[in-house]
């Protein structure tokens, strides 16, 4: 019990900080939802870039299309709940390797959709995430190298809008089945490869905490997965901070380099302190 | 800009009628603007004392004023209910004039069949004029997760003078599973469905004429949308067809249809879909491919299937990866 009461005063303060950001960005997003605000241009999605910019990266430059990273997503998001997303890495042209990736979206209430940590060695070349896109924005993926040196690509995904809104399909199943993972494990494609494909998914509403409370007016606080960790045999692969951009169901599927046949672990932690942990034995590759 | 009363009746009136604002009588109400408009709002004589709306097999517009979902009148000897409020409020009251021409008892009842905007854009009509808004245990919730989504997205689809006065308006009178509401002399009976087309699906069953009210879980013609759980559909579909009913009036497509026929081709399509997206998964193709093809074979047989097709089997891959 005096666990728990610690763990619930630790998250007091980040989980406040939180709220702020989100009611901050809710003003901003739908409160100057005007007729001059009917849908975000290029420009518009730019403009809130340039101002984000700063407050996630300082002053430190950042790198345009220099083929470190690309990304990949619908020009046309089919279900705004849903856009899946894919950010390579060329390694020919990073050879230090890529320390961290960040995911960012424009014109969602939190931009920044996540930040992901790139296991040395673990040969993450390429990543697939899927997440809520609330307006026609610029998705944006900003690798890190090894040296410090930040590269971006950026592509720009019209929601579809309509009927399709960024919120969870089926509530009470999502907080049914919360906490349950599936990983699946595709062998490699190319015979004198080793980089093989892991795919982690995990049950969460991912809940934005937009919505308001009909009799209180409040804000129904948001439950989403914060932290994720993917590791092999405590040596990681891949980590994320993340937000209420990624889609429900939280769903990664990436590149994987295998040192030794050590068991693939998984630890979640989602912003009610659950903690959520997993393993898998490495499944024989046949190299 | 804020907008007064006598401007938002002239941006009402322009928008329904498409001639000059300023030709407009300033004296007319909302509800005689909308009879005296282009939209040509016909409720057909379904069974004894309940009629229906068909609304056009398109995306809602500025040009259709959101009138894209099929409507329900049922009169009884004290009370009206109606079946969904329509796509904009200039359909609301254009249904509102209709049931006047038919009916002098009260609108007692608006039910919502579910969460979407051609069904529930017209609430706040029926709000002004005393209906109770009855709706799925869920629709609250749902509407608190989508409905600033709904007003935000739609302006742009449907243009700032069709969206004056849509409010999102949740029903005050839920059904936990199954509720009946008498209008003197017959008795609607209504049931909430587990997750399926959304997760706040209802549908309203006329007894005394065996008329169903199916609401979106059917769709005839237009591609069947995919916003709650293929698998819960797929699995509620005996039930569905199980209902006794003589006709139905689904929620897009001919009013009214022969039942339980209606269903047949919206469950090929499913079982098209979830055969296909269950073939992506097992091969290990991505979802951003998977969609690009699943569901195809069916394309010759819906309208808006351009629209939906993509969408529906990235939902339908989402939910069957956790098979």
């Amino acid at each position: 019990m005096q666990d728990h009461a610690y763990r619930s005063r630790q998250l007091a303060l980040p989980l406040a900080a939180i709220f702020a950001a989100i009611m901050l960005a809710v003003g901003t997003l739908f409160g100057s939802s005007g007729a001059a605000n009917a849908q975000q241009t290029a420009a518009t999605s730019d403009r809130i870039w340039q101002d984000l910019k700063g407050d996630v990266f300082g002053d430190r430059a950042i790198l345009v299309d220099t083929g470190v990273v690309r990304v990949e997503a619908p020009k046309r998001a089919q279900d705004a709940a849903i856009v899946p997303v894919d950010i390579y890495i060329d390694p020919a042209k990073a050879p230090d390797g890529i320390k961290s990736i960040t995911l960012i979206i424009d014109v969602n209430p939190a931009p920044v959709a996540a930040t992901f940590q790139i296991g040395k060695d673990a040969g993450v070349a390429h990543l697939s995430t899927r997440v809520r896109v609330n307006d026609y924005s610029y998705l944006r993926a900003i690798a890190e190298t090894q040296g410090g040196e930040l590269h971006m690509a950026q592509t720009f995904v019209k929601a579809s809008g309509g009927c399709s809104a960024p919120a969870v399909k089926n509530q009470d199943e999502a907080m049914a089945t919360m906490g349950q993972m599936k990983l699946r494990q595709f062998p490699p494609q190319e015979t004198m490869t080793k980089t093989q494909e892991l795919q982690l998914m995990i049950r969460h509403p991912n809940n934005s905490g937009l919505q308001r409370n009909p009799l209180t007016q409040y804000f129904i606080p948001a439950h989403f997965v914060q932290k994720l960790s993917i590791s092999q045999a405590d040596r990681p692969i891949l980590s994320m901070e993340g937000g209420i951009s990624i889609s429900e169901d939280p769903n990664f599927r990436f590149d994987f380099t295998a040192h030794g046949t050590g068991q693939i672990q998984v630890e979640a932690i989602d912003t009610d302190g659950k903690v959520f942990r997993n393993q898998w034995p490495l499944e024989a590759t046949g190299l | 800009m804020p907008i007064d009363g006598t401007r938002r009746k002239l941006v009402n009136g322009f928008a329904c009628t498409a001639v000059s604002a300023a030709m407009l009588p300033c004296c007319l109400g909302r509800a005689a603007l909308a009879a005296a408009g282009s939209l040509e709002f016909k409720l057909r004589n379904v069974a004894d004392r309940v009629f229906a709306f068909q609304g056009v097999d398109e995306l809602m517009s500025a040009a259709n004023q959101g009138a894209i979902s099929n409507l329900g009148v049922v009169v009884g000897t004290d009370a009206v209910a109606v079946i969904d409020s329509g796509g904009s409020l200039i359909e609301a009251n254009a249904l509102i004039a209709a049931i006047g021409k038919i009916s002098a008892k009260p609108v007692r009842y608006l039910i919502n069949t579910h969460m979407h905007p051609d069904h529930i854009f017209g609430n706040a009509a029926f709000q002004e004029i005393g209906a109770t808004i009855v709706g799925h245990h869920n629709l609250p919730r749902a509407l608190e997760a989508r409905g600033a989504f709904y007003l935000q997205s739609f302006r742009e689809q449907i243009g700032e003078a069709l969206m004056e006065g849509i409010e999102i308006i949740p029903p005050t009178m839920l059904v936990d599973d199954r509720l009946q509401l008498d209008l003197g002399g017959r008795v609607l009976e209504l049931q909430a469905w587990k997750a399926a087309h959304t997760d706040n699906d209802l549908t309203v069953f006329d007894s005394a004429t065996r008329t169903l009210f199916a609401g979106d879980l059917v769709f005839m013609g237009s591609l069947p949308t995919l916003d709650g759980s293929l698998l819960g559909w797929l699995r509620q579909m005996d039930a569905l067809a199980a209902i006794g009913a003589a006709r139905v009036v689904p929620g897009h497509g001919p009013v009214p249809a022969d039942w339980p026929e209606a269903l047949t081709a919206e469950r090929r399509y499913f079982e098209v879909l979830a055969r296909d997206i269950r073939k992506a998964i097992a091969d290990g193709t991505p979802l951003s491919e998977a969609v690009k093809t699943a569901g195809r074979s069916e394309r010759g047989n819906w309208h808006l299937f351009d629209d939906y097709n993509e969408r529906n089997a990235t939902v339908a891959f989402a939910e069957l990866e956790w098979e």
